[in-house]
């Protein structure tokens, strides 16, 4: 008994299709990535609702202290420093009232305040247009906290984000960032060329239950909190002082607030 | 039909051989960026858009503007047009692909573009812009190769395509008010921040397209045996004078908003642009070139007498192609980043390497138009 070549044929192309559709049917729930929530949570893990910080600027007397702060966070996130000012990269900086509150200014405006270094850095808005015109998703606000993350693996470099955000608080890896980085910390992920980055309220830290380094190296001129919880530190601070957010006519409801009292 | 791109005299081969040069030139560039990095080109963390997105949201407009043929030949039953529509839906297929390819020059980590369409994200402008631009890109396809496929053949278009031609009529101005959509949405950018972004958009487009249209019309009634028709050539400088007015008006609209409000972040990008801000002007030069030629543009247009004159319109048509090339594909998008939203400015002006990957992408998209024509005309060489 023989088999014709049209029926040989046939049967061959069925197994064909039933095995590559089989094989395909057995995939679904193995390729399935794990979401995020799905992990175990470190036991000591910092959560907040809303998280949110008070940039105390009384605390700051000296050039130093806004030194170890912006070097405590630079150096553990592996900023690069280029010697081209159009290729920085910064996560938190420092720059004066005028330029950091535009249209704030005055031409009479006290002296101290005038000259007066302010903090800057990502204020993970609780609305935030970075969020909204990233065609990847790969800025996001995080479920735990509403940190505005950025993912650098799936970032395509497309640069939305910095023309969406009013806060100039994105930079973009203009090229290879790691003969910049002058000591490389192994424990958090350098960049690649290509992408954008920026602070991230060391979600990395947090979840380890440690605070932000920034905080940490601060001396008490930086207060990191819970805005959800009426009894949090930040809340405490936001009640007794006189703080401003920048541009908050935009309506990004920027988590970072500055104490006007120098 | 394609074999008909593969016959031609020696102007032809000539001209075809001098785009392969500037492609090659400029891919030579882009090598050279896909392995340093962006920062081979004039853009900075500031001035985080250049010449490529300008070129981008330019080019988007001249693909748009196919419509200004297509709508009165199809919906208007204007046959004037009918000897032209297929140069302007052939245009469109040049620009949309040079569209993408200005996209896919500017990303910083190009190999991962199709994320785009692996995690859509309909907040996104951009996310819409990439599929109204292949869409259209489709469409035009579609619609150009189907019509002069019957046409070769002596026949009708088929049934089936009208409703792909009035889809695509519909779907042009959408490609262009989504890519005004990705300016005047963000919340920090003054020059950007307007309402009337997409109507000037259009307007520019359907005055810019079809300038290069006419120009384009003249260079293939010279060098070939297809005549578009005087009539048709006149019809698109009408059109062209109707939309170029519209756009100047719209820009004295925003001057007349920022400087009469005075409100300073509304005047600081085109006091930058215009006349220099806090001592920085680079962009001086080109702004009024470009004003200048708008000027010339309006006069020789409005003027019945000059717009019928061929030569004289020819200008016009040239004057206003340049003067919208700088103002919307150079000054729009870098006066957008300046100053920065620290109220500083750092300028931008475009690098060799950068300058030499734009031009081997506009070499690109030429040699796409010159094939496609080629085919188009010798069909019709051969039809007449």
């Amino acid at each position: 008994m023989g088999i014709s070549r049209r029926e040989f044929l046939k049967v061959a192309g069925l197994s064909a299709i039933a095995g590559v559709g089989g094989s395909w049917v057995l995939s679904i729930p193995a390729k399935r990535d794990a979401e995020a929530y799905e992990f175990l949570r470190h036991p000591k893990a910092l959560t907040a609702k809303k998280w949110g910080m008070v940039v105390d600027l009384r605390r700051f007397k000296t050039q130093e202290d806004y030194r170890k702060v912006i070097e405590a966070c630079h150096n553990i996130h592996n900023v690069p420093q280029f010697d081209n000012p159009k290729h920085e990269i910064k996560w938190i900086w420092t720059d004066t009232f005028k330029h950091a509150f535009p249209g704030q200014e005055h031409k009479y405006i006290m002296e101290k305040l005038e000259h007066k270094p302010f903090l800057l850095l990502c204020n993970h808005c609780e609305n935030p247009p970075c969020v909204r015109v990233c065609p990847t998703k790969a800025t996001f606000k995080s479920k735990d906290g509403g940190i505005i993350m950025q993912d650098p693996h799936r970032c395509i470099g497309c640069r939305f984000c910095m023309a969406g955000c009013p806060y100039g608080a994105r930079s973009f890896n203009w090229r290879d960032p790691r003969p910049f980085v002058k000591k490389i910390n192994p424990g958090y992920p350098l960049r690649t060329i290509g992408v954008v980055e920026k602070c991230t309220f060391c979600e990395e830290r947090l979840a380890r239950g440690l605070i932000p380094a920034c905080v940490e190296a601060s001396n008490g001129g930086l207060i990191f909190g819970d805005l959800g919880d009426p009894d949090s530190e930040v809340r405490t601070a936001l009640r007794a002082n006189y703080t401003i957010r920048r541009k908050s006519e935009l309506g990004t409801e920027p988590s970072v607030f500055y104490i006007i009292e120098i | 039909m394609l074999e008909k791109a593969l016959r031609g005299g020696k102007w032809y081969w000539g001209w075809v051989f001098f785009l392969f040069t500037l492609i090659g030139i400029g891919f030579i560039s882009y090598l050279h960026q896909f392995k340093y990095g962006l920062g081979i080109t004039g853009m900075s963390r500031d001035v985080s858009w250049g010449l490529y997105i300008g070129q981008f949201t330019f080019l988007v407009g001249v693909a748009a503007s196919a419509v200004v043929i297509v709508l009165p030949y199809y919906l208007h039953n204007y046959k004037v047009f009918g000897r032209i529509t297929l140069l302007g839906e052939f245009l469109a297929v040049a620009s949309v692909t040079m569209c993408m390819l200005f996209i896919f020059v500017d990303m910083g980590q190009p190999m991962r573009i199709l994320n785009v369409f692996l995690y859509p994200t309909p907040s996104s402008v951009m996310f819409w812009d990439a599929i109204v631009l292949s869409g259209y890109l489709f469409l035009n396809l579609l619609v150009g190769w189907t019509v002069l496929g019957a046409e070769r053949k002596g026949i009708s278009p088929p049934g089936w395509i009208k409703p792909f031609i009035i889809l695509a009529i519909a779907w042009a101005p959408s490609i262009h008010i989504v890519t005004a959509f990705l300016y005047q949405g963000l919340p920090g950018r003054h020059l950007w921040l307007t309402a009337v972004m997409a109507a000037r958009f259009l307007a520019s487009a359907f005055s810019s397209g079809p300038a290069l249209i006419i120009i384009l019309a003249m260079i293939v009634r010279k060098f070939t045996k297809f005549d578009p028709g005087r009539e048709a050539i006149q019809a698109l400088g009408r059109i062209i004078t109707y939309f170029m007015i519209v756009n100047v008006l719209l820009f004295a609209f925003e001057l007349f908003t920022a400087f009469y409000s005075k409100i300073p972040g509304h005047m600081h990008p085109f006091q930058y642009l215009y006349g220099g801000l806090y001592g920085y002007g680079k962009l001086l030069v080109p702004m009024w070139i470009s004003i200048i030629l708008a000027v010339v543009a309006l006069i020789l247009l409005i003027n019945p007498n000059t717009r019928r004159n061929e030569t004289t319109l020819a200008i016009a048509a040239l004057a206003t192609f340049f003067s919208l090339w700088v103002d919307k594909g150079f000054g729009l998008v870098v006066g957008g980043f300046i100053p920065n939203p620290f109220e500083k400015i750092t300028e931008y002006w475009p690098t060799l390497p950068e300058s030499l990957i734009a031009l081997g992408i506009w070499a690109g998209g030429f040699l796409i138009l010159t094939v496609l024509y080629k085919i188009a005309i010798t069909v019709k060489e051969e039809t007449a």
